[in-house]
């Protein structure tokens, strides 16, 4: 699986995410700096976590409009994979690869802590590796998590199964446990072809024992597996 | 020529700022104050003459960067 993970001004997970890739997969990705105009030919692309632009105007907008995402969102149209994780969903949400928007976490303040997710589909290159309802353990670490979506988007995305994943408490149930107060409890959507992955847990930091967990490592196995 | 964008949040959209805003005016000795909404206020200065084109390029700025239209409203203001 050869992939690229983008670099913005602010970005600070790259590395992270950059070595739960190489763990699974065995290649190391790409990374590619937001100002190269050249995006390699990949099999997925990484949007990763970190503070791109200081959260100017709002979280992901200018990074959301660099010239590099205008090739992210081409490639993705084609069908290209995208996982983008934190930071990289709040500029997918805003530049439209996956719907809704990231807003201030509803009690105002940073959280940073892991959390319990339940995997709502196994349908995907994403999440084949889990099983459908299973509850993970993931770290959280943001200010602006908290999902929205008007009542129409949310309908779509229940009745075509894009909800990904949805903060739970230990035993599965989603009215517990919402972090950040996000729409449903969700904590991840797909495009509507489950090619784009928008999540705000950190699955890259629950990827080695010595992490404290190992629940995020499925998810990039799973994409190693599908994408050879 | 100079333009002012309001940028606020929609109806029904939570505004938890907002509320954290009107706590801390309840605990200054305000207790008249009832809901607050915040938002941002930007000013831009336009090399443009013509109000119309103007207003349709400050349109266009909105729709692309300066609001997200999911969760925000924006009025455009020509000052000069």
């Amino acid at each position: 699986m050869k992939s690229a993970v983008l670099v913005f001004p602010g970005t600070n997970r790259e590395t992270d995410i950059a070595g739960a890739i190489e763990r699974s997969a065995g290649i190391k990705p790409h990374m590619v700096w937001h100002g190269d105009s050249d995006l390699p030919k990949v099999d997925l692309i990484v949007v990763a976590g970190g503070f791109s632009y200081g959260d100017y105007l709002r979280c992901g907008a200018m990074a959301a409009h660099s010239p590099i995402m205008r090739e992210v969102k081409a490639r993705a149209e084609k069908g290209v994979p995208v996982l983008a994780v934190c930071n990289g969903f709040q500029i997918a949400a805003e530049i439209g690869l996956v719907p809704g928007v990231l807003m201030r976490n509803a009690h105002l303040q940073f959280v940073c802590s892991d959390v319990n997710l339940k995997v709502e589909s196994s349908q995907s290159l994403f999440t084949h590796r889990y099983q459908a309802g299973q509850v993970i353990r993931v770290p959280v670490a943001h200010a602006e998590g908290n999902y929205f979506a008007d009542d129409d988007t949310l309908k779509r995305l229940e009745d075509r199964g894009q909800v990904a994943f949805r903060y739970c408490d230990s035993t599965g149930d989603v009215t517990a446990g919402n972090p950040n107060g996000s729409i449903r409890n969700i904590a991840g959507v797909f495009n509507d072809t489950k090619t784009v992955l928008g999540m705000m847990p950190h699955p890259e930091n629950a990827t080695e024992a010595l992490f404290g967990g190992t629940d995020g490592k499925p998810l990039f196995d799973a994409l190693a597996a599908a994408l050879v | 020529m100079k333009a002012r964008v309001h940028v606020t949040l929609k109806t029904g959209v939570l505004d938890p700022q907002g509320k954290a805003i009107g706590n801390a005016l309840h605990r200054l000795g305000f207790p008249e104050v009832g809901d607050v909404r915040q938002g941002k206020f930007i000013e831009l200065e336009l090399a443009e003459t013509d109000a119309d084109r103007a207003k349709s390029r400050l349109d266009e700025m909105c729709r692309k960067l300066l609001a997200n239209t999911v969760i925000e409203n924006y009025r455009i203001e020509l000052v000069s």
